[in-house]
């Protein structure tokens, strides 16, 4: 079975966002594997387990997402591809054309990827790709059963399980709970450094630049505004609560 | 001549979504004179709801009804759109930031060649420029985009815009036939609710979220019954999801879910920033904690250092008293 996991490099979520310049700073910066992509890592290396084949992980981005892409061959993928593209300018439309254009020269039975990026929370770039392809796709999946052709999905839905039943080929974006995802070891890592690594330019991929120029650009930055320290109730808690009650309906009058 | 929006309706429990309402109210915070507006209802049995969502909408509603439409399936509800497409060329998209808007928008886009612009929160009017607020790392910032050309899809997170009010003189509704493909590569076999009649988390008002402090499963029992009493639901942190008390569908956070709700009870929840980053949009936040250096005190409005087990119930019932 030919696995191909769309994966993308993110934030830490512990940082702080910082803006410079109406940029988000990087500066000090710990950069991760998108942690919905974990899951969809882990989830491609069970199904390897189960049925045999190759774990291709591709990733679209600068440089340093290389990280990310040996974060997942240390985990226990075989292959990984970067498609080097700067960010700055990319949207998820031009993602999914590159993404696409790489997959739509491969054979492939199954694409894992991340219910969204904890980033930019777009969530759509596995979706867009599964309809560049013309496959199937079902989205934030919490289990995967496959079987010859045909895949098994449960899928979360506001709390709703659906369950759902899919030809394969097809792609399937990761949903907590699909799985608990290693930590990759360390004779994972010392593999993962000889392990096949290609870069692609996206010129490689039969993609000129309008191919790909970005539908939507941001015109400007902000934080939230901060929020203030509030009050802390006194008295025992009856009264507390008595309070917290009044002051609802009165103050903040939401109730 | 002027754009046309499309606004995908949605369905849940027979009724219509409020975030439908609030995509069409987002749609006439966009529109200019001239521009038309069409909203598309796909379910089962939908007549009545196609009449109610004629109300508000000052164009034309587009109603397909069909018993295996009852259920969200991507292939077939990407179906009815192209077929919609043949009778309305789309400029603009607009879909609630829900399970089914989150699915079908990228699908929708990836069909027009269109850019998507996701989980938008405000919309504004610049220079003739419409442009989308949207939240990036669940929070923690914020940016405003606007699309370089058209076909353009949107979705709306629930709670952030009002919803439309009536129009003076209905929509038209236009019935459209399904013709079911007979070979859709994915099929819906089965849907477990959650138990019904609670209402959904990204979309309530009141949300009552437990963390590590509820200790156990059984331990969100008295944040259940002050969230029914407040008609909210009951959310969570990640440290409660880890440690195996809830389940992952009603996490808020970086990693999770995020909510806008007008109130935010957090109890036995310290606060770290992946968790702060999916609630500290909440117009009111409420916390509850017995440690009283617990991070979350500094990002709320009022604050009970206290045991939850004890603080809770006391609430619960002062609701109780005043809700009656």
């Amino acid at each position: 079975m030919n696995i191909f996991v769309l994966l993308k490099q993110t934030f830490d979520t512990e940082e702080k966002i910082v803006i410079e310049n109406g940029k988000i700073s990087d500066d000090g910066v710990k950069y991760v594997m998108n942690p919905y992509d974990e899951y969809a890592v882990e989830e491609a290396l069970l199904q390897r387990d189960q049925h045999g084949g190759k774990i291709t992980v591709v990733g679209v981005g600068p440089d340093r997402t290389a990280e990310a892409l040996r974060t997942a061959l240390a985990m226990g993928a075989d292959e990984a591809v970067l498609i080097n593209h700067d960010g700055a300018e990319a949207d998820e439309y031009t993602i999914s054309r590159l993404l696409a254009a790489y997959l739509g020269q491969q054979s492939y039975d199954l694409i894992l990827g991340g219910n969204f990026s904890v980033d930019s929370g777009g969530g759509q770039v596995a979706v867009r790709v599964a309809r560049l392809l013309d496959i199937p796709h079902t989205s934030s999946i919490t289990k995967l059963t496959i079987n010859g052709q045909q895949a098994m999905v449960q899928r979360d839905a506001e709390g709703d399980t659906e369950t759902l039943e899919v030809a394969l080929p097809a792609v399937f974006t990761a949903q907590q709970g699909l799985n608990e995802p290693r930590y990759p070891s360390l004779p994972g890592i010392m593999k993962a450094k000889k392990k096949p690594f290609q870069q692609l330019a996206s010129s490689e991929l039969g993609l000129n630049g309008s191919d790909t120029e970005a539908k939507t650009t941001r015109v400007s930055l902000s934080l939230p505004p901060q929020r203030q320290a509030g009050r802390i109730l006194q008295g025992d808690y009856a009264q507390q609560a008595v309070e917290l009650v009044h002051l609802l309906r009165t103050e903040a009058k939401l109730i | 001549m002027g754009k046309t929006y499309v606004v995908v309706a949605e369905v849940r429990g027979g009724s219509l979504r409020q975030v439908t309402l609030e995509a069409l109210q987002a749609v006439s915070i966009a529109k200019e004179d001239g521009d038309v507006t069409t909203a598309v209802l796909i379910g089962s049995q939908i007549t009545p709801l196609a009449a109610e969502l004629a109300n508000v909408v000052d164009g034309q509603v587009y109603s397909i009804d069909h018993p295996e439409l009852e259920v969200y399936n991507p292939e077939a509800y990407l179906n009815v759109m192209k077929q919609v497409f043949e009778h309305v060329a789309p400029d603009v998209v607009v879909l609630g930031h829900t399970a089914l808007g989150r699915d079908l928008a990228p699908a929708l886009a990836a069909h027009l060649g269109a850019g998507q612009i996701s989980d938008v929160t405000a919309i504004d009017k610049q220079d003739g420029d419409v442009l989308f607020t949207r939240p990036l790392y669940a929070g923690k910032a914020f940016e405003q985009k606007r699309f370089n050309g058209g076909p353009q899809v949107v979705t709306i997170r629930p709670n952030n815009v009002e919803p439309a009010a009536a129009v003076s003189s209905p929509a038209e509704i236009i019935e459209l036939d399904y013709a079911p493909s007979g070979s859709l590569r994915s099929i819906v076999k089965d849907i477990v609710r959650k138990t019904s009649g609670k209402v959904d988390l990204t979309e309530a008002k009141i949300v009552v979220s437990g963390g590590r402090g509820v200790k156990s499963a059984e331990g969100f029992k008295p944040l259940e019954e002050l969230a029914d009493v407040l008609h909210g639901a009951v959310g969570a942190s990640r440290a409660a999801c880890d440690a195996g008390y809830c389940d992952y569908s009603m996490q808020i956070g970086q990693t999770g879910k995020v909510v806008t709700p007008e109130i935010y009870i957090a109890c036995g929840i310290s606060g770290a920033i992946q968790h702060l980053a999916g609630m500290s949009q909440s117009r009111v936040i409420i916390a509850i904690n017995k440690d009283p250096e617990a991070p979350i005190f500094k990002v709320a409005d009022y604050g009970i250092v206290g045991d939850l087990f004890e603080v809770v119930p006391l609430l619960t019932q002062e609701f109780r008293k005043v809700l009656v």
